[in-house]
């Protein structure tokens, strides 16, 4: 193994499914597990709302936990899973020179606030007065910070002094997908060597399930698994709630401080390829170029959205690619938005570390995976725009983690 | 940690840029106004100011997407400041290099909720757009307006950039790292040419709101151009501002085989994120200092070698008190002489795209030789002894400078611009 190579040693999950590395592995691996929907709160949307969490254990200031919305703090205590699994918690000199990409979204609004003025609006002659007045008095003025984008990357600095450079990439899937590409890239050529990557989203929000209802792109009724819901009413998608943060390291920088690794990470494909007829071909040919060589079957952690036409594209290219054998992330955990990618890329590097495939939730449509599982496909198509794929490969005995 | 051996790196040069503010499109009427002193800050004219406690911007009212909202406008900014830096460039066709998009977050704005919630008749529901949303059907516009990606997006089918745009936000650094990201991606060799490109069009009533409730908001309404007033002893705040920039950057040997003229080199990009709080910076200024030290040790060069400072500046008491400490502690006794000038006295405070703004502006300075001022400073801080080359341009040799931004977030990037290789 080259020394530039990239490993993943720190992974920080937190889901519908629970938390850490382990309890997701029982679940994920476990014949008889079935998602956690809730289908009665935001129905007829079905969500996988995020298992109960004691903040207190990564975020220990009240006063942190209060300066952050739902998604800023899933994202922080995803992050402190990740250093603290990498062996890297309160390591001041490592922590210090790490460097870090985001990939966020924000907009977590005032639900309240927001329904006064649309309450109010069609009895008002000027819309924008009343919009001045109700959000000069009503809002908090803490909520801003609490739901902007890049302070997601700053209270992962604040609460666990991850101090290195700090970024935050902003796109739906295509943040993910680009967070991590630059990160291997960065560590590739030296530039880094260390890194802490990874996002977070909170479905829990009526604003978040309107971001995608607006285009018509959820799923309504009964929950359905990602490659069944054809079928189904509605655009397909499911929302999730997640944390999911990576330490990706240069093998060299790993070895001399003595951490195992869960998986190396190849370079990650990437591209806004034009949606339409020739889009399933792109990813075929996308597939060929992270995998050109292959013999026997081959397994794929998918991070298809469920939205209809992607969805469907994806399935062609990997049927078309032939002894694709896929495990659809975003069936067991729901669409995680910019945390899609970084998600996918996760449970292929612990399914990688124990060299086994989940169990498929539905033998007939994810099929019975025989192959070897050191060396996995994650991929991730964007619901609206953007498609990246990357290797998952596990590393020789003796440097990795199972 | 950036441990990338230097000497086997491409260097970063610049050959085409951008630039839109309140002050006008284009470098040529901005070069104009920033030299003689000129202010874009107006009252606000967009949309009501009642019930607001500042009442006045720095807006790019002239484009045609100027009324049409954040998104529209931010995108319009992006490709106009876009194709006066690809054309300046002398680059036809497809551009061929990666894009790195500076941009604010972005919400559904209340214009297009409005819309939706007229579509309902009972807007008592528990969530009400999302019931209009699912009885009317899709709004395939509103939904594409509500992407992060659309811009990028836009920028990538229009100038035909390579790859996977990247749209990112650093708070009031993201023009810098936009343009990190391109000379990172050149150093590693990915590729001969890059894109960097900076807008921000959100000076909506609501981000209004939301500085003024952080109480980071100029409220010194009754002259709008004499508001902002960085490094002033009554400065009270910025004054938020539309604008941006575009840069291209490529290698030197790709620049000479299109025969392609060099404007100016990025030397060095330092970068610190601050733990201390979520809008103040570390009492000590360390990592802003770390972020600067780290820019000149990119650049190779010592710190007696930078020639003048584009001040972050933004002037609210925090940041230009924080950033006069910082500069001190790097720059020690030739502070009292090196001169260090905010462009956001006369344009504002452009956010999401000051960094490449002020880059722009900086190369400017350097080809132009002269440098522009910081205006309305007749009340000086005496905490704040610098040059700040007051109210009126100054001619001068400058080879080599010193780009700050720092925001909100702990986000501290420093550019190192230089005329020529040093």
């Amino acid at each position: 193994m080259d020394t530039s190579d990239v490993v993943i040693t720190g992974i920080g999950l937190v889901s519908s499914i629970g938390e850490g590395v382990e309890a997701h592995w029982q679940a994920l691996s476990d014949p008889a597990f079935r998602p956690r929907v809730d289908a009665r709160r935001f129905a007829p949307y079905p969500i996988h709302p995020l298992a109960p969490v004691d903040w207190d254990r990564q975020i220990p200031k009240r006063g942190d936990q209060r300066q952050m919305e739902p998604w800023q703090r899933t994202g922080v205590y995803a992050a402190g899973l990740a250093l603290e699994d990498a062996g890297l918690k309160g390591d001041e000199a490592l922590c210090s020179t790490m460097d870090m990409i985001v990939a966020a979204g924000g907009g977590e609004r005032d639900d309240a606030v927001d329904r006064a003025v649309l309450a109010a609006a069609p009895r008002v002659a000027d819309a924008g007065v009343l919009l001045n007045e109700k959000l000069t008095t009503e809002l908090r003025p803490t909520l801003f910070l609490a739901q902007l984008s890049n302070l997601l990357a700053g209270n992962i600095s604040i609460v666990h002094k991850v101090t290195g450079s700090s970024q935050t990439f902003m796109g739906e899937e295509a943040a993910g997908i680009s967070a991590l590409q630059t990160a291997v890239a960065r560590i590739s050529a030296g530039q880094a060597s260390h890194m802490l990557v990874g996002g977070a989203f909170n479905c829990e929000h009526p604003e978040f399930l309107l971001l995608y209802e607006v285009g018509g792109r959820l799923l309504r009724g009964p929950w359905l698994p990602v490659w069944q819901r054809g079928v189904a009413t509605g655009g397909g998608v499911v929302l999730g709630s997640a944390g999911v943060f990576l330490v990706l390291e240069a093998t060299a920088h790993a070895k001399a401080r003595g951490a195992k690794a869960y998986a190396r990470l190849g370079r990650v494909a990437a591209g806004s390829a034009k949606r339409g007829p020739e889009y399933a071909g792109r990813l075929a040919g996308m597939i060929a170029q992270v995998d050109p060589k292959r013999d026997g079957a081959r397994l794929v952690v998918s991070g298809a959205s469920g939205a209809t036409g992607p969805t469907t594209d994806e399935r062609a290219a990997l049927d078309a690619a032939g002894g694709m054998v896929a495990r659809v992330a975003t069936s067991r955990f729901g669409h995680v938005k910019e945390a899609q990618f970084p998600l996918a890329v996760a449970v292929a590097a612990i399914a990688a570390s124990k060299r086994a495939a989940p169990a498929p939730l539905d033998a007939a449509e994810e099929g019975i995976f025989g192959g070897d599982a050191g060396l996995i496909l994650a991929t991730t198509v964007g619901y609206h725009r953007g498609e990246g794929m990357a290797r998952v490969e596990a590393v020789p005995e003796g440097d990795g983690r199972a | 940690m950036n441990v990338q051996v230097r000497r086997a790196r491409p260097l970063a040069v610049v050959t085409g840029m951008g630039l839109v503010t309140s002050l006008g499109s284009g470098k040529q009427d901005n070069w104009a106004a920033l030299t003689s002193g000129k202010s874009g800050i107006r009252r606000i004219k967009r949309f009501p100011t009642d019930h607001l406690k500042t009442t006045i911007a720095g807006m790019v009212d002239y484009l045609p997407a100027s009324n049409r909202g954040a998104g529209a406008l931010t995108a319009e900014l992006a490709e106009t400041a876009a194709e006066e830096a690809v054309a300046q460039a002398g680059i036809s066709g497809d551009f061929d290099g990666p894009l790195f998009l500076a941009a604010p977050p972005v919400e559904i704005e209340w214009q297009h909720r409005l819309a939706l919630n007229a579509t309902l008749n009972a807007g008592q529901a528990d969530a009400p757009l999302l019931a209009a949303s699912r009885r009317a059907g899709g709004f395939e516009d509103i939904f594409d307006a509500t992407q992060f990606g659309t811009i990028a997006q836009k920028l990538m089918d229009r100038f035909g950039t390579r790859g996977l745009p990247v749209t990112l936000s650093t708070a009031c650094a993201s023009g810098a790292t936009a343009i990190q990201l391109a000379v990172d991606s050149i150093r590693r060799g990915e590729t001969e040419r890059a894109l960097a490109v900076a807008a921000d069009g959100s000076a909506t009533a609501e981000s209004l709101i939301r500085f003024s409730l952080l109480s980071a908001l100029s409220m010194q309404n009754e002259a709008p151009h004499r508001a902002s007033k960085p490094f002033s002893r009554d400065r009270d705040g910025f004054v938020m501002a539309e604008g941006s920039a575009a840069l291209v950057i490529e290698t030197p040997q790709s620049a000479k085989a299109r025969g392609a003229k060099i404007l100016g080199v990025v030397m060095g990009v330092g970068d610190k994120a601050d733990d201390f709080h979520r809008t103040r910076s570390k009492p000590d200024g360390s990592p802003a200092i770390a972020a600067v030290r780290s820019a000149i040790a990119d650049a190779a060069i010592e710190p007696q070698q930078i020639d003048y400072i584009n001040a972050h500046g933004t002037s609210t008491p925090e940041n230009d008190k924080m950033e006069a400490l910082s500069m001190s502690a790097v720059f020690g006794n030739r502070m009292g002489e090196l001169p260090i000038s905010s462009n956001k006295s006369m344009i504002g405070h452009t956010l999401s795209a000051a960094g490449a703004v002020e880059a722009v502006i900086s190369l400017l300075t350097m080809r132009e030789g002269r440098i522009p001022p910081t205006i309305n400073h007749d009340n000086p801080d005496p905490a704040i002894p610098l040059d700040v080359v007051p109210n009126v341009a100054r001619d001068a040799e400058v080879a080599t400078v010193l780009s700050n931004s720092f925001g909100f977030g702990g986000q501290n990037v420093c550019l190192v611009l230089a005329r020529e290789p040093v």
